[in-house]
């Protein structure tokens, strides 16, 4: 489900190619198989216990794959010479809460190789971009939980990296802090910064996220540009006044007509192939001298793809 | 080397978790204890020896024998104290920084898992050696100051009290990497005290010349040589009439271990922490 023409291995900031990782019996990833471009913000979705999680630590290397390979920028997954250029932040982020917000990104960027000077003028530069500046010389024990969610954002954008991975980084956050990492992501993106963002909330996903995957039960269910996977027939609500019968078998060939409530004002659920049907549609209409009192375009939300798709799999196997 | 970041960050937690404090604490209650204690034993030496000598009678024993039985006695604790550190301060070093999470982050970052393990040791290896330096010192001291009296070989008996805490240190960072936290607290601790325990049989065994008793000292001490260094320590900490005197007892002997036993106990600790390297290496997190 890639788009345009395949490329070459080094295209991609991730591939996974069927990673598999059982437990004993429980099998937590079945077969993952999917790619992250280079510069994208990747949206990982999936219902609990479908192994995102599971899927995510394979690919900063803290669990080895049972089974399958991967890449991630160009290395095997838990090469050591990808991780000076990975910023990852956990899903259960806990620090070593003694230690000042400060003192726990001097020691992060100490691990990434970074010399004095450098951490010296990138920890300010990171406190202040996720907005713990006041909070720097506290310890983290005394934080809040969206303090230590934000030092933990801190902690992966501090080697400037080309990936970010991010499991679930606004759980812990208010409306406010959302939208600044929000706002954070987008930055990254518009500096080159592929961000892979594992998130339980669809509509931050569909806000920031050009290409997503959907897991269950450890598979990628759907994979592709947000828009594509978005896309598919429009529905629309057309608000009329009186409506012949011709008109209505006219306006059929045009569009799809899914269900007519009929009255005073005539409400018609129609889907159509794209927005000129919709257009040719109400010119029709309005040729045949039937008022047009609204014509509502409904976007399909990823809520509702996600949900479609995860309950039709459950039936499937259920 | 990373290690040496991982080994900064284990020691300055070390100086800054209260556990520390804790040992601290109970160290300054023993040093007093200890100082106290010393001072005593020759006041009543003092006056037994002047007793005596107003009778006219002739000292039995020499004071040194004495007075290295205080020296044993206050190493004795400094020994078993450094093996109790040891194991409370590493028990948890891989295991509940797994169950808190607070490794995840750390990991992913170009540092070799291998690395963090060394690290945490030499952290908590440097802390050992400091705090049984203190502890080793403040008996020396006490012994010369206060009992005028300069305990042999202080040094080795040092490194091998060292020794002792390493080997429990490598021992419980293995379990760590491989039981949960209280699990692994109640298996060091077990296999510490069985240590122990072979020592006095295989004491009991030198004193009724039995053999058996002896071998089962013998096995135990290969499956934890820690006691069996800690009597190697004392052997060469007293003088050779002390030792003749004392025999067989619960906090020496008179059978050291062999310099093949001292290499043992080394190889045993690189061992035991290779292992802990290789495991934690393979381990999902």
């Amino acid at each position: 489900m890639t788009s345009g023409a395949l490329p070459q291995c080094s295209d991609w900031a991730i591939e996974t190619y069927s990673l598999r990782k059982a437990f004993g019996d429980r099998i937590a990833v079945a077969d993952l198989s999917l790619t992250v471009g280079y510069g994208e913000v990747f949206g990982f979705l999936g219902p609990n216990g479908a192994g995102k999680t599971t899927a995510v630590k394979m690919l900063v290397g803290l669990i080895r794959p049972t089974a399958g390979t991967g890449r991630v920028l160009g290395r095997p997954l838990g090469d050591h010479s990808a991780r000076r250029q990975i910023g990852y932040l956990p899903e259960l982020f806990r620090f070593h809460d003694w230690l000042t917000g400060e003192e726990l990104l001097d020691l992060h960027g100490k691990l990434y190789g970074l010399s004095r000077a450098e951490r010296r003028r990138r920890i300010p530069e990171v406190l202040e971009l996720v907005g713990l500046a006041e909070a720097a010389r506290r310890r983290i024990r005394t934080y809040s939980k969206g303090m230590q969610q934000r030092i933990g954002i801190a902690q992966a954008l501090l080697g400037s990296p080309r990936l970010v991975i991010l499991d679930e980084p606004t759980s812990a956050l208010d409306p406010l802090g959302r939208r600044d990492v929000r706002d954070l992501i987008r930055r990254l993106r518009a500096d080159g910064v592929t961000v892979f963002l594992n998130s339980h909330l669809l509509s931050e996903v569909e806000a920031i996220c050009d290409r997503i995957a959907i897991v269950n039960r450890g598979r990628v269910i759907a994979l592709g540009p947000m828009s594509s996977l978005l896309a598919g027939d429009l529905a629309v609500e057309f608000r009329l006044g009186a409506l012949p019968d011709g008109t209505l078998h006219a306006l059929e060939r045009l569009i799809q007509v899914d269900a007519v409530q009929h009255g005073e004002r005539p409400v018609l659920i129609a889907r159509a192939a794209d927005e000129a049907a919709v257009a040719h549609a109400v010119d029709l209409l309005v040729r045949a001298g039937v008022p047009v009192y609204g014509v509502i375009p409904e976007r399909r939300s990823l809520e509702d793809l996600f949900v479609q798709l995860v309950s039709d799999e459950q039936a499937e196997s259920g | 080397m990373k290690a040496a970041i991982i080994a900064q960050l284990t020691f300055r937690e070390g100086l800054r978790k209260k556990l520390v404090l804790g040992v601290i604490l109970l160290s300054l209650i023993f040093a007093v204890l200890y100082v106290w204690g010393f001072h005593l034993f020759v006041q009543d030496w003092r006056a037994m020896e002047a007793q005596r000598q107003s009778r006219g009678a002739t000292t039995i024993l020499p004071y040194e024998v004495f007075a290295s039985a205080m020296v044993l006695l206050g190493l004795w604790t400094v020994n078993f104290l450094a093996g109790v550190m040891t194991i409370f301060a590493a028990v948890g070093t891989i295991a509940s920084e797994i169950e808190q999470g607070t490794l995840h982050a750390i990991i992913p970052k170009p540092i070799h898992r291998w690395e963090i393990v060394l690290g945490k040791w030499l952290g908590y290896a440097g802390m050992l050696a400091i705090y049984i330096g203190v502890m080793v010192a403040i008996v020396t001291m006490t012994a010369r100051f206060i009992g005028d009296y300069r305990p042999p070989n202080i040094l080795q008996a040092y490194g091998l009290i060292l020794l002792v805490a390493f080997m429990l240190l490598s021992l419980t960072m293995l379990g760590s990497t491989l039981f949960s936290t209280v699990a692994n607290g109640v298996i060091v601790f077990m296999l510490y005290g069985l240590a122990i325990t072979g020592g006095l049989v295989e004491q009991i065994g030198t004193a009724l010349d039995n053999d058996i008793l002896v071998r089962i000292g013998v096995i135990v001490s290969i499956l934890v040589p820690s006691d069996s260094m800690w009597r190697l320590a004392s052997y060469l900490v007293q003088p050779r009439i002390a030792v003749n005197f004392l025999g067989p007892n619960p906090f020496g002997t008179t059978v050291p271990p062999s310099s093949l036993a001292v290499w043992y106990s080394i190889g045993y600790t690189v061992v035991l922490l290779l292992l802990a390297m290789a495991r934690f290496q393979r381990r999902d997190l």
